[in-house]
């Protein structure tokens, strides 16, 4: 017997509204998140938050809302997700009482987000360079700024929000670096699908604080004794290869980098749904136009089927959830969809990742952190005979460490030519005893 | 000549070859050692084989890789191994053996206290036998350290379709055109059977289902490599149903791995969650001390193996010009260096240095 009809992997926009929905329509719903709170990445709060500063707060709290009818489990980290009838979720749950939870639900909803994409550059391993995702989590869960003076360097229109972020939690941003040349006119509308007038506030934001916003630029190196003192900052070409003698130097305490997002395929991967490569140059989930995998019983929404912002995520997700109910969506609904995934796709096709950043690595760059391989490493690695990311890893340590390969999967696979595809069976840290914790998955007794 | 496989035993046969005087293109359609050689644990075991052909091989086999370690780095550590009984009765069974393997030159050491070799043991085991013999390698490492022998070209993502000539090979078949020569050596692993069979020949090569643990870094808690007595028995076992037995041990790299499974399911590679439960309940109860400790990730591989359990290395029955070195199932590491060894030897003419008339080709037949 499963415990519930459908279980929704991931809190986020996506998840909530595919929970909400399928709730409404009669199933019994379970909703795992491996955070304490809902709202995913997107909607990252502390407790007794107004909503201040957050987009869409509105569209939270009806989402928010709809978890009544729900099976919440916050605290709910899935290490592996076999499939079958009914799936199988073995999970994680609590934190300093860590015990494995079992969950079988007739059918899966996956909404497991994306994480922040970094590329490596000379310095990049200092202390004080983080993720701007890092950055803006900092001020959202904590309302810390990530330090006195911050310079935010990537691609994308995520960098500006991180940018008025720090600004409002106190921060001086002493530059924002955007590799590409986007045309203003997206701009504001990608900021802010729904609202593009009010994205344009960001940019009149950082004209009140006086923050340059400079496009056709990025860090390319980060300088400190022990801890991040300044960046150099360059021009770069139309293949983001630095223009020789624009170099410049700019000092500062802290450095957010962001260079999109990397769907969290892992689940995906492990119940055997097919993926494909996205727009951006990370693998997305396949699934059809009901949001079904290519796996019975499986929906996918959201971030894992590529970056499209919080309002496509809540679009695809609703969606999921009237698959997965075998409701007839309002039209309406559809008619979003393919509205943002339009937007989505210009999106992406106006803030790429460029192979120039190649360039920025030096023999000496660490590629990966975790298991400090550098760029030498990893060439002498492919002199080798390492093809893909699995065989680099094998023969040059990258990515065996403890974020196994989350980060340096996407660089390491573009300084390789290969597709990254995530296969990850363990996809969270999971202590032995609960591992060898009986359930009553299928073939196993008590 | 040309060697279809750039695993551990293609890298071992090239390097060999080229050491003779030997010209080597190494074909591979992935990457260097992205079949089994890449998903095992590199153990050169010679404790867990009882006397006879293959213990033989191993312990040839030993002797070159300890040579091997002096000239390369690929992370040789001569550990040793520890096999431990729980009871009285396996205690008498693991001496008997003991004693047996060494009239094949296997070195061992009854250990009473085992808490000396391993302190972090569950109490109460019968006793155990040493073996400083035992070492372990790490296996791509290797395959990519012998591989850069400069008579030695390797040719990845290239896949061998097949010979050409008619009783004497010409040359090899592949998907990126044909590569002239007199002597192909099917060392595809898991696969030879395929590769086999495009030759217009066969072995009976076949897959067996392995899972691996990983854990976090941590400092040396277990020392050695310690299994459980039963493990010899399930490595010898023909039964297609789910083997485990606790195989643990530490690396010089600080994850502690932990086996070993063993099933025959083709080459189905979804995961096992029941298996891995498994595995894990078994390692704590050798050692109640990793119960606390995270595992960090798993894989799976397919050991290739034959009926009789030992390995295919030799000529081709029929085919002139056609070799085969594969099937070493869950040992093909240890074995290498010896396979090299045999095969470089008898393609050059020089006696092989040991009978390897049980690990014919046209044995099945
Ligand atoms: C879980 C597990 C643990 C193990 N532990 C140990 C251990 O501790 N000690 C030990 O000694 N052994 C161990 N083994 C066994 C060992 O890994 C194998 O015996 C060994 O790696 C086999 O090496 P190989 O070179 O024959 O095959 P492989 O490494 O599989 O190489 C064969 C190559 O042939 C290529 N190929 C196939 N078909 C074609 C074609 N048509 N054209 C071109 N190329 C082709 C493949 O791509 C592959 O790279 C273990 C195995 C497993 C699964």
């Amino acid at each position: 017997m499963p415990d519930a009809d459908l279980a929704v992997i991931g809190a986020g926009p996506a998840g909530l509204a595919a929970a909400g929905a399928a709730a409404r329509a009669g199933l019994t719903v379970v909703l795992l998140d491996p955070a304490e709170r809902p709202g995913g990445q997107f909607y990252r709060h502390r407790d007794g938050d107004d909503g201040r500063g957050h987009h869409h707060w509105r569209d939270y709290l009806r989402l928010a809302g709809d978890l009544e009818g729900v099976h919440y489990l916050p605290g709910h980290r899935v290490w592996h997700a076999e499939p079958g009838e009914p799936h199988v979720l073995h999970c994680l749950a609590g934190n300093r009482d860590e015990r494995p939870v079992t969950v079988r639900a007739a059918k899966i909803v996956l909404a497991t987000g994306a994480h922040d994409r970094a590329l490596p550059f000379p310095g990049w391993d200092l202390p004080g360079v983080m993720t701007a995702g890092g950055a803006q989590a900092l001020w959202k869960g904590q309302g810390l700024p990530a330090g006195r003076r911050v310079v935010i360097s990537g691609t994308g229109p995520f960098l500006l929000p991180v940018a008025t972020g720090l600004l409002k939690a106190g921060a001086r941003v002493a530059g924002v670096y955007e590799a590409n040349r986007p045309s203003a006119a997206l701009l504001p509308l990608a900021l802010d699908p729904a609202r593009a007038v009010e994205g344009a506030g960001y940019a009149l934001a950082l004209a009140r604080h006086r923050v340059p916003y400079r496009t056709g630029r990025a860090v390319i190196a980060a300088h400190g004794e022990g801890r991040l003192e300044s960046v150099t900052v360059a021009r770069l070409d139309r293949d983001w290869q630095p223009v020789p003698g624009t170099e410049k130097i700019v000092t500062c305490d802290a450095l957010a980098i962001g260079y999109g997002f990397t769907p969290q395929l892992e689940l995906a991967v492990q119940l055997g749904c097919a993926v494909e490569d996205g727009p951006d140059g990370s693998a997305v989930i396949t699934a059809d136009a009901a949001q079904a995998t290519t796996v019975p019983g499986v929906w996918a929404a959201g971030e894992t089927l590529g970056v499209g912002g919080a309002v496509l995520a809540m679009a695809t997700g609703a969606l999921a959830g009237h698959a997965a109910a075998g409701t007839t969506p309002p039209g309406a609904l559809l008619r979003r969809r393919a509205r943002q995934r339009r937007l989505a796709a210009a999106i992406a096709a106006a803030w790429p990742v460029r192979d120039g950043w190649r360039e920025w690595l030096r023999d000496d760059t660490v590629v990966c952190r975790c298991e400090e391989v550098d760029h030498g490493a990893l060439k002498r690695a492919i002199a080798d005979g390492a093809r893909d990311v699995r065989s680099a890893k094998l023969l040059c340590r990258a990515g065996m460490g403890l974020c196994q390969g989350r980060v340096c999967g996407f660089p390491v696979a573009r300084v390789l030519g290969v597709p990254d595809r995530p296969n990850r069976p363990v996809a969270q840290p999971v202590r032995l005893r609960d591992l060898a914790y009986p359930d009553t998955s299928r073939g196993e007794h008590r | 000549m040309v060697v279809v496989g750039a695993g551990i035993i293609g890298a071992a046969i090239a390097y060999e070859c080229a050491i003779a005087g030997l010209s080597v293109a190494v074909l591979d359609r992935g990457p260097v050692a992205g079949g089994t050689t890449g998903a095992g644990e590199g153990n050169l075991l010679v404790s867990d084989k009882p006397p006879g052909p293959e213990l033989d091989l191993a312990m040839m086999s030993l002797r070159r890789w300890r040579e091997w370690s002096e000239e390369h780095e690929f992370e040789y550590e001569p550990k040793g191994g520890l096999v431990v009984a729980s009871t009285p009765e396996g205690l008498k069974a693991l001496d008997g053996l003991a004693a047996e393997q060494r009239t094949s030159g296997v070195e061992s050491l009854g250990v009473a206290e085992l808490a000396e070799y391993e302190p972090h043991l569950a109490p109460g085991l019968a006793g155990g036998v040493f073996y400083p013999q035992d070492a372990q390698v790490m296996p791509a490492l290797a395959a990519a350290a012998l591989l850069r022998h400069p008579r030695v070209t390797v040719h990845t993502g290239v896949t061998f379709t097949g010979l050409e000539g008619g009783e004497r090979v010409t040359a090899a078949r592949t998907d990126a055109g044909r590569v002239p020569c007199a002597t192909v050596v099917n060392a595809a692993g898991t696969w030879a059977a395929e590769v086999a069979a495009r030759c217009g020949s066969d072995v009976p090569v076949m897959p067996r289902r392995g899972f691996i643990l990983v854990t976090e870094p941590l400092p040396r808690i277990v020392r050695h490599k310690v299994y459980a007595a039963d493990y010899v028995a399930d490595v010898g076992s023909d039964d297609a149903g789910l083997k485990t037995s606790p195989v643990v041990e530490g690396t010089a790299a600080g994850p502690v791995l932990i086996g070993a499974s063993r099933e025959r399911v083709g080459f189905d590679g979804r995961f096992s969650v029941p298996v891995l439960r498994r595995l894990a309940a078994q390692a704590i109860a050798l050692f109640p001390v990793l119960a606390e400790v995270t595992v960090m990730r798993a894989y799976r591989g397919f050991r290739p193996y034959t009926p009789d359990h030992l390995p295919v290395i030799g000529p081709d029955a029929a085919v002139e010009g056609l070799w085969h070195a594969c099937g070493h199932e869950g040992a093909g590491v240890g074995l290498a260096a010896a396979t090299g060894l045999a095969v470089a030897r008898g393609l050059t003419g020089a006696d092989p240095g040991l009978d390897m008339s049980p690990f014919r080709p046209g044995r099945f037949a």
